[in-house]
């Protein structure tokens, strides 16, 4: 259909007009509007992705900048920059550049420094998002294939980090590449080879620098940004998962539409993540190179350790006992094969199929739309800080000399401590974890039944005392509810269902539609009405006063109720 | 020797039977009687003489030594006596199970110990801790007096201990001590509740003499394995770099992945936790 500027409707600013012009070329205005009314459910765990997201775009920038000043070349050279207690020092050209950006470029050390926070904060971030993921049940059908992209970046992310702490080539960064080379060779049969096409040659050889630096700055955040951008094309493709409530249902999304609510949301956190991250880098120091020196391969430093990411690896080679296999005909696999590659490996593999093996566990084949509570799925939700409670105390064994030291510990008994630990407390985890899931499920279907514990004592005739009990619906002839447990969150505080005379929008809690009863009050300009009595609980006049409900608010403010505060 | 020896009579008896005279015989016995007495009696004084001159050729030496310790010395003993003999024995020479021996440790090792307060010991543990000093300076130069007058051993040098070459110490650093004193002096652990101190509250003399000493585990670090000149750079990086301020801002204990590992945490997550709890709950 032709369309003109002069048709009835047509946009008379310079602005609509404009628009106008570039959508008749276009065609864009249709899916444009599409996409803009997408509606995305609220709560604050799905924001946890968001700050990967956001943290990997302080990633790009912030490593952009240093790109511009840094030489990944392991060439010999003698340090001449303003860094005294390093002049003279012989050094890689890599860490010569990497001191220079520190000291001798304008805002080199701050977006350094920036740069190496985003990184941590990165990874971070996809644990806590992928934590929400696995323990909401967000992972089911159908979107396995979302949860697999997702485990694949978080592995890439992994590469990333272990790139770039070792391009400065400081001595920190040096003895991790020794580790990463004993690592390689450490695979039984084609660990040699492995080591060469990595190394071009022995350990360190002269290309590592480069090849690490290509990997870091071109081909795993190509890889990444294209990952990314198919997780988020799935996402939106099918939908975002919401928690189970009022008027909330597998076949539908409640929630806010992507403009204006969701885009303001989003550019509010994109700005809080680059604040913290901009004040991190500003006022803590990270990874401060000049300390460490340049890597040479006859020093090492005590308490040498990865980031933080990484330190699980670091923590289960420090509790593995030394088991070398030496097999006739001088073949040996050597101990640390099994806490580098073995372990690293079954766990990213056993977490890339959970989806799998929880589908054929279960045989549950449905697809999924409502997020499921922890509560719900309680062997789930076991395995799973069973898991977090292995993968935190290998991480805390990486660095268990620091603790050793500052809390003055035995070495040797850190690393009891943590072979100990690590085989008994992830079971305990589980028992533990699924005795709460079970109690918190237990107490919901109390409320459900008897309802709300209100605190109001009531005397009987007889003499004895019970407190009195809220249903939250119909009864029965027994006095128990009619609800039926469904794996929604059940208000176990008055004040939740209007006992306080306003809904409370709680800090933890999701945002809900208004209550009925907060309506009711809006609609009656925050005054009472008589018929209100009827739902009152609480009474503090007698029954010869008429009974009036306390109007929550004192006298002189003509028992009013209190204004809510938001 | 008074007591007359008759079996030396026996044969002038014979002599003087053999003469006839009975009463020049018995004249003849009484005197040589009187003259072998003389002759006890003056070989008596003679050894007495002997010995006490033999005693006074010897004594001297001694008595000159006594008079040679120095004030600093005694009062080092003095102190020594009342606070270190327990374990360290009444010579220095050690007690079995109590405290090694302190004959050819030196000065140096007294300066390490007892101006850090490690020594006195507080209880036999794995490792001594160090704490304030016990003694005052003064006490603690008459200590190292003592020590070095009676076991000898190395001893500290005088002037300015950070004399030497930044960088090279940095190198040195590096090399020699970064394996158990962490990157830039910061301690770290050992085996068996052991650890290598932090270096932060070290002077430049505790440092030389722990490096001339090898207390605790520490090995020794001669003059032939570094010398006097190697030290002074050592300690003038760990000195230097212990002064400087941390450019990047807090220095989060300078130990690296750990405590920032910790930061990004209890810092970093916490703080975008509260964030979006804050921004869940507006519409």
């Amino acid at each position: 259909m032709a369309r003109t500027a002069t048709a009835p409707g047509a946009p008379t600013s310079r602005l609509g007009k404009a628009a106008f012009e570039i959508d008749d070329r276009l065609i864009v205005a249709g899916p444009l509007r599409r996409t803009l009314n997408k509606v995305f459910p609220d709560h604050w765990s799905f924001l946890l992705g968001e700050i990967a997201l956001y943290s990997f775009v302080v990633l790009l920038l912030s490593g952009t900048y240093l790109t511009f000043f840094f030489d990944a070349s392991m060439k010999e050279v003698v340090y001449d920059g303003s860094y005294a207690p390093l002049r003279g020092v012989e050094m890689s050209a890599a860490y010569d550049s990497a001191l220079q950006m520190s000291f001798d470029v304008r805002g080199g050390l701050f977006l350094r420094q920036v740069h190496h926070w985003a990184a941590l904060l990165f990874v971070a971030s996809i644990v806590v998002h992928l934590l929400r993921i696995f323990f909401t049940g967000a992972f089911r059908r159908p979107r396995e294939t979302n949860w697999l992209i997702g485990v694949v970046m978080l592995v890439l992310s992994l590469l990333m980090g272990v790139t770039g702490y070792s391009l400065p080539d400081d001595l920190l960064s040096g003895t991790g590449l020794r580790i990463i080379s004993a690592i390689l060779l450490s695979i039984p049969v084609v660990g040699t080879w492995v080591h060469f096409a990595v190394f071009n040659g022995d350990y360190v050889g002269e290309n590592i620098i480069g090849r690490f630096y290509i990997a870091h700055v071109l081909l795993f955040p190509a890889i990444l940004l294209g990952l990314i951008a198919v997780h988020l094309l799935i996402l939106v493709k099918q939908k975002h998962t919401q928690f189970a409530g009022p008027g909330r249902t597998e076949h539908n999304v409640v929630g806010n539409r992507l403009f204006p609510t969701f885009a303001a949301k989003a550019t509010g956190l994109f700005f809080v993540v680059f604040g913290l991250i901009a004040l991190l880098g500003g006022l803590v120091q990270i990874n401060p190179i000049w300390l460490w020196g340049p890597y040479n391969p006859s020093q090492v430093s005590a308490a040498s350790q990865p980031d933080w990411y990484i330190m699980f690896l670091d923590g289960s080679t420090r509790l593995f006992p030394a088991w070398d296999i030496n097999l006739p005909g001088s073949y040996t696999i050597p101990a640390l094969f099994w806490p580098t590659v073995v372990i690293a490996g079954a766990m990213f593999t056993l977490l890339a199929l959970y989806p799998m093996i929880e589908r054929k566990l279960t045989r549950d084949t449905a697809s999924h739309h409502l997020l499921q509570r922890p509560r719900d799925v309680p062997v789930r939700t076991s395995l799973g800080v069973m898991g977090l409670t292995f993968y935190v105390w290998l991480m805390m064994s990486g660095g268990n000399d620091v603790i050793a030291d500052k809390f003055q510990i035995s070495l040797n008994a850190m690393t009891w401590i943590g072979r100990i630990g690590v085989i008994i407390l992830p079971p305990i985890a589980y028992a533990i974890t699924y005795r709460i899931c079970l109690g918190l499920q237990m107490h919901d279907r109390q409320v459900l039944e008897h309802g709300i514990e209100t605190g109001v004592i009531r005397r009987l005739p007889n003499g004895e005392f019970i407190e009195v009990h809220q249903p939250l619906g119909p009864v029965d002839a027994h006095g128990h509810g009619a609800l039926a447990y469904g794996g929604a969150p059940v208000p176990k505080k008055m004040n939740q269902i209007g006992g306080a005379r306003r809904a409370i929008r709680g800090f933890f809690s999701p945002i809900e539609p208004p209550a009925r009863v907060e309506l009711e009050q809006r609609a009656e300009g925050r005054g009472l009405s008589p018929q209100e009595s009827d739902r009152e609980l609480t009474t503090s006049g007698r029954p010869t006063e008429g009974g009036r409900p306390s109007e929550g608010g004192r006298p002189s403010e003509g028992g009013r109720p209190q204004e809510p505060r938001d | 020797m008074s007591i007359p020896n008759t079996q030396s009579d026996a044969p002038l008896d014979e002599a003087e039977s053999a003469s006839g005279n009975p009463v020049r015989r018995a004249r003849a016995r009484r005197r040589s009687k009187q003259r072998r007495r003389m002759a006890n009696v003056a070989g008596l004084l003679l050894a007495l003489v002997l010995t006490g001159a033999t005693y006074s050729v010897f004594a001297p030496a001694q008595a000159a030594e006594d008079d040679n310790e120095s004030a600093a010395e005694a009062a080092g003993r003095q102190l020594y006596e009342h606070s270190c003999i327990t374990c360290h024995g009444s010579n220095l020479q050690g007690v079995e199970g109590r405290g090694p021996s302190l004959i050819g440790v030196g000065e140096a090792a007294v300066y390490f110990q007892v101006h850090t307060g490690r020594m006195p010991l507080t209880r036999q543990s794995s490792q001594g801790l160090d704490k304030p000093a016990v003694f005052s300076d003064e006490e603690i130069d008459q200590l190292m007096a003592y020590v070095q007058a009676n076991g000898g051993g190395p001893t500290l040098p005088s002037g300015d201990l950070r004399d030497g070459d930044l960088a090279a110490g940095g190198e040195l650093f590096r090399l020699n001590c970064a394996s158990c004193h962490n990157f830039v002096g910061e301690g770290g652990a050992l085996s068996s509740g052991k650890w290598a101190p932090s270096l932060r509250d070290a002077n430049d003399r505790t440092i030389y003499a722990a490096m001339l000493s090898g207390p605790e585990n520490m090995p020794v670090f001669g003059d032939n394995q570094l010398t006097p000149e190697q030290k002074r750079s050592i300690i003038n990086y760990v000195q230097t770099v212990a002064e400087q301020a941390d450019p990047g801002g807090a220095g989060v204990g300078r130990i690296g992945p750990v405590a920032e590992g910790l930061v990004i945490w209890v810092v970093g997550i916490s703080a975008l936790m509260f964030g979006i709890f804050w921004m869940g709950s507006k519409a």
